[in-house]
């Protein structure tokens, strides 16, 4: 279910699901959230971050660009930049991510498994084989299709 | 001279939650050098992308210090897990028991021969006396051969009211202590933050020949003397 869904020129806000409200299913957006309610079954917010408020409770796997914890989580957690885990975040789960920081007080179950970005690998040289000539006529080899440039987060 | 009653306490008020430091502020950390955890990291020095395992409470300075080698870390507080009281299952004499087989089931659960390293710190000290044995079994079952455990354990000098610590990794042979003292009568903590530093009540004392019995079935055992009443012992899978 897509939470809000970003009117271009108009600056990007964050989604709030407030303490009362309880949402089930796939939660995807493309703007930040904050989550200070329920969230059951899972949060993608690529490019984006993920705020769990102090009264969130959330058991859900989790995919953003950052991720910031002050309620309740169980579930994975991926995020492709950080995760934070204030002093008062009980998360139960996996953690895979580049950066994380934990405050002194938050309780934590789980593997953390940090990521270093891999730099963007090179696109392939394009290779075109001569033209045959004079007849008879071949058509030129098929040139190699560059590849798309990839970010892996991983080691 | 301790009574021989003293060695094996049955579990009495094992765990408050403690008041942390002063004004809720973390608690001091005193440094002290650990042979132990000197011999493990030399025995791994170099190596990255090990999977280790700290049982203790959440540590931010060692999940930072032990990713920070390229390692994977797992944290499990077990001595925190076993407060809680879904756990307790009637006993045949009309008390209550640890139900170990439940416990089991929902901690420490990981692949078969997973883990490179264990931080068991001095849990088995604490622990409810009905998961001691268990938990060094199932450790033993998910840690991979020739892996490596250090755990601390109170001497006979320690007594019933041996101040609780939490340890934090320094640096390859330096670990930081952080006292936890009881809570004062009546005082009510918050359920997080600064001021959840839990504190345990020490439940027995193990001496060389018990340490040995309890891991039996592990390769090798090596026994660190330390100046203060923590024995360190660097146990190999």
């Amino acid at each position: 279910m897509p939470v809000n869904t970003p009117i271009p020129g108009v600056r990007t806000e964050t989604a709030h699901i407030g303490k009362s409200v309880l949402v089930r299913g796939e939660l995807s957006g493309s703007e930040d959230l904050y989550v200070d309610g329920e969230v059951e079954g899972s949060i993608e917010l690529q490019g984006n971050s993920l705020t769990i408020g102090p009264n969130g409770r959330v058991r859900a796997s989790i995919h953003a660009r950052e991720v910031v914890i002050h309620g309740r989580v169980a579930g994975n957690i991926r995020a492709v930049e950080k995760v934070e885990l204030r002093k008062s975040a009980n998360v139960v789960g996996d953690l895979a991510t580049q950066r994380i920081a934990i405050e002194d007080g938050a309780y934590f179950k789980g593997g953390v498994d940090l990521q270093k970005q891999a730099a963007p690998a090179p696109p392939a040289p394009v290779v075109r084989e001569p033209i045959a000539d004079p007849v008879p006529e071949t058509k030129p080899a098929a040139a190699a299709a560059g590849q798309s440039t990839i970010f892996e987060a991983g080691k | 001279m301790q009574s021989l009653s003293k060695l094996f306490r049955g579990v009495a008020s094992a765990a408050s939650v403690a008041t942390g430091g002063e004004g809720g502020r973390a608690p001091a950390r005193v440094q002290r050098r650990s042979n132990g955890l000197s011999e493990l990291s030399r025995s791994f020095r170099g190596e990255q992308g090990l999977c280790v395992l700290d049982l203790g409470p959440t540590s931010p300075q060692n999940i930072a210090y032990l990713t920070g080698l390229g390692h994977r870390t797992y944290n499990e507080d077990v001595l925190l897990s076993s407060l809680d009281p879904t756990w307790l299952k009637p006993a045949e004499d009309g008390g209550q028991v640890i139900d170990t087989e439940r416990f089991l089931a929902e901690n420490l659960c990981y692949e078969k021969n997973f883990f490179d390293a264990v931080f068991c710190w001095d849990a088995p000290d604490y622990l409810p006396a009905d998961l001691v044995k268990p938990i060094v079994q199932r450790i033993f079952e998910v840690t991979k051969p020739k892996g490596l455990l250090l755990g601390f354990f109170h001497t006979r000098d320690a007594g019933p009211d041996a101040p609780y610590h939490r340890y934090h990794i320094g640096d390859t042979e330096t670990i930081e202590m952080q006292r936890i003292a009881p809570p004062a009568p009546g005082t009510r903590q918050p359920d997080s933050g600064p001021g959840r530093y839990h504190h345990f009540r020490l439940q027995r004392i193990f001496n060389n020949r018990h340490i040995e019995n309890l891991f039996h079935d592990y390769a090798s055992i090596k026994f660190f003397l330390g100046r203060d009443n923590i024995r360190e012992v660097l146990i190999v899978r």
